[in-house]
């Protein structure tokens, strides 16, 4: 093998292949230059390194464990499980690695005011809660869709102090959450710092995203080789703008063993087009700044994606993503809503952990491919979030199936 | 010289600025949207820019939102847009016609084949305004190469650093965005504007446009007598917004156009 690697992406434009880039409106240039520049600096300061390093210890609760999941395990019947358990951090999900990362950065470039966008409200509440811990105002955008079926997640980030804007326009999900905020962005350009959530947007974000949520394949890599005293064989992750898969899958990319695998979300089905699997069901294009796959019609129009799980319910996803799905360097596959239900089900009772919906598609993929692999196949999935936020979710759809069923 | 070019130095030689006019193609729905269109050169635009539809106009304020969901309910598209160019050109051959809009729709058609056909429709200029010169390879070279001028938007927050940048590919007129914010929203004043046009000149020989938050004859006047050209957009959108029926959609809009084109004509 020479010492080719995947992992020193992106080139100096942002552009992971043809993936990537920095497509925005002439007004956020300068700033999305200016914030380049500064996070550039702050990876190299020790000074920053080190305070990073004390609050994803102290304050989120790092390193979270790497759990055996024995009775997932004998249940399926085949590969070793493992959780990598980032639902323990702080806020419940691993959306705090990167908030916690972003708010240290808007603090040294001295802004004031931080503003979000969110999907299933664990990005928000994760921003609204870093913002608090650093006293500064926080404006969460938040889609009416998505306000009505996380509404326990709106009222955290209320507590925390936050403005949450409801935003009515499209159908009120993620991707025109994101389209509020970017205008925010254009009409504050001074004092304003835009803290995006996922490995998504113009360059830097979706290197500086994936950088600061690392952190999980880093820990992952040292309590393996700890634990089983080597790596581990497949890593599993579910996929919606990708920043919790990306976290676990970049320090593996030059490892080759390791078969890594993305779990799109395919809804009531990819056939049925109501799903939310760019790289299985859409089409390279722009939008929110980066080059990548997109759910779109033949105008270039951009579809509405649909899932259970309001936080992979978006119609593109990283640019990164779109690069290691293009070089085959990572699977992704995808899992229906019913899938997933079933897997959060199985989950809860096997392991008494409630899984966000988000990642019960990682665990659904698990209990599709575990059982037909050997015992010493290492494998680790990553909850990415724990599922109290879903109950209403969960409870409506029993609901509905008992109705169905009488 | 390119209809832009001439146009421009008809109205240096006339000492005035030239009245530029935004709308969406297909908004509210074709027939309607091709008379307004058709009727804009009589009512007083000097240049015309036409809006490509998109779903996530992520840079546009509420009104332009609203157009083009309007144009998008009514099935517009972008080979529409570009028969609706068409149409237009039969009856007109001197009025400079820009298309403005988001790449997504351009990516997806093909950019070779959309510069082709923007071409053969009698497309004069691009405005792209998710496009930056980081990426001219991709859009701006091609389309210049073809014969149309890729118009730059500049903003508050492009200094002096970054103007000779963002300059370099630029052709046509240069766009000034006068405030930092989306499609709509409050103006500049006028020692802004000023300072603004001062600074570009500068950097370029370019005519200057101005745009964002010019509504009535009177901001447009104020424009017209510091700019090389006034752009209105939101305001002559809000009528088509108000109209009752097509007819008065069409009326609203070329009525407003006249009123400021009779501010701009007068202004110096």
């Amino acid at each position: 093998m020479t010492q080719s690697t995947l992992r020193t992406g992106p080139d100096a434009n942002g552009m992971f292949g043809s993936f990537g880039g920095r497509y925005v409106a002439e007004t956020l240039m300068p700033l999305i230059l200016e914030l380049d520049r500064e996070y550039e600096l702050a990876k190299k300061d020790p000074e920053f390194i080190k305070e990073l390093a004390y609050f994803q210890r102290d304050y989120v609760g790092r390193p979270s464990p790497l759990y055996y999941a024995e009775r997932l395990t004998e249940f399926c019947g085949g590969a070793k499980i493992y959780l990598k358990r980032e639902e323990l951090n702080h806020t419940g999900a691993h959306k705090i690695n990167n908030c916690i990362g972003q708010i240290l950065l808007a603090r040294r470039m001295g802004k004031k005011r931080i503003i979000a966008e969110t999907g299933a409200g664990m990005h928000g509440v994760a921003t609204a809660t870093v913002a608090a811990r650093f006293g500064l105002q926080c404006v969460i955008y938040m889609g009416t869709t998505d306000i009505e079926r996380q509404e326990a997640n709106v009222f955290r980030m209320k507590l925390l102090g936050a403005e949450v804007i409801p935003v009515v326009a499209g159908t009120g999900t993620l991707k025109d959450a994101m389209n509020e905020a970017l205008r925010d962005w254009v009409t504050n350009v001074d004092d304003t710092f835009y803290l995006i959530g996922t490995v998504a947007g113009p360059h830097p974000y979706p290197a500086m995203v994936r950088d600061f949520q690392a952190v999980i394949g880093k820990e992952t890599r040292d309590q393996m080789l700890a634990q089983e005293g080597r790596l581990p064989d497949s890593l599993v992750a579910c996929i919606g703008g990708g920043s919790n898969a990306m976290g676990l899958f970049h320090p593996f990319l030059d490892d080759t063993s390791v078969d890594i695998i993305g779990v799109e979300a395919a809804g009531h089905g990819i056939e049925t087009g109501k799903h939310a699997a760019s790289l299985n069901g859409g089409v390279p294009g722009v939008l929110h700044g980066n080059r990548t796959f997109l759910l779109q019609d033949d105008d270039g129009q951009i579809i509405d994606a649909h899932s259970i799980s309001a936080g992979l319910d978006y119609p593109g996803i990283g640019p990164e993503h779109a690069w290691l799905h293009d070089i085959r360097r990572v699977e992704y596959t995808s899992v229906t809503d019913d899938e997933a239900l079933d897997a959060f089900h199985k989950c809860c009772r096997l392991e008494g952990i409630i899984p966000a919906l988000e990642s019960a598609h990682a665990l659904a993929e698990v209990f599709k491919r575990a059982p037909t692999l050997p015992a010493d196949h290492l494998m680790v999935v990553n909850l990415s979030g724990r599922g109290d936020k879903d109950m209403q979710t969960v409870m409506h759809h029993m609901k509905q199936s008992q109705q169905e069923q009488h | 010289m390119s209809r832009l070019q001439t146009r421009f130095t008809e109205l240096k030689e006339q000492n005035r600025a030239a009245l530029v006019t935004f709308v969406t193609a297909g908004d509210p729905d074709y027939a309607t949207s091709l008379a307004i269109l058709k009727g804009l050169p009589a009512a007083g635009a000097d240049v015309i820019e036409l809006g490509m539809p998109f779903t996530d106009p992520m840079a546009d304020g509420p009104a332009i939102q609203l157009a083009n969901i309007r144009a998008l309910g009514a099935k517009q598209n972008l080979a529409k847009t570009l028969q609706m160019v068409r149409e237009f050109r039969e009856g007109n051959s001197d009025t400079p016609l820009v298309l403005m809009g988001y790449y997504n729709p351009i990516h997806h058609y093909g950019v070779p084949t959309f510069i082709a056909d923007a071409v053969a429709a009698g497309v004069d200029g691009l405005i792209v305004v998710d496009m930056p010169p980081e990426h001219n390879s991709e859009l701006c070279d091609p389309a210049q190469a073809a014969g149309i001028d890729f118009i730059r938007l500049t903003t508050p927050t492009t200094d002096d650093g970054r103007l000779p940048t963002v300059l370099a590919g630029s052709s046509g007129f240069v766009y000034y965005v006068s405030v930092a914010g989306v499609t709509g929203a409050g103006s500049a004043t006028t020692e802004q504007v000023s300072a603004a046009i001062e600074r570009l000149r500068r950097h370029t020989d370019l005519p200057i446009s101005v745009g964002f938050g010019i509504r009535t004859p009177e901001q447009a006047a104020a424009i017209a007598r510091l700019a090389d050209g006034v752009v209105v957009g939101s305001a002559l959108i809000d009528k088509i917004e108000n109209a009752a029926t097509p007819e008065q959609a069409v009326d609203g809009v070329l009525s407003l156009c006249a009123a400021l084109a009779e501010g701009v004509r007068t202004a110096r």
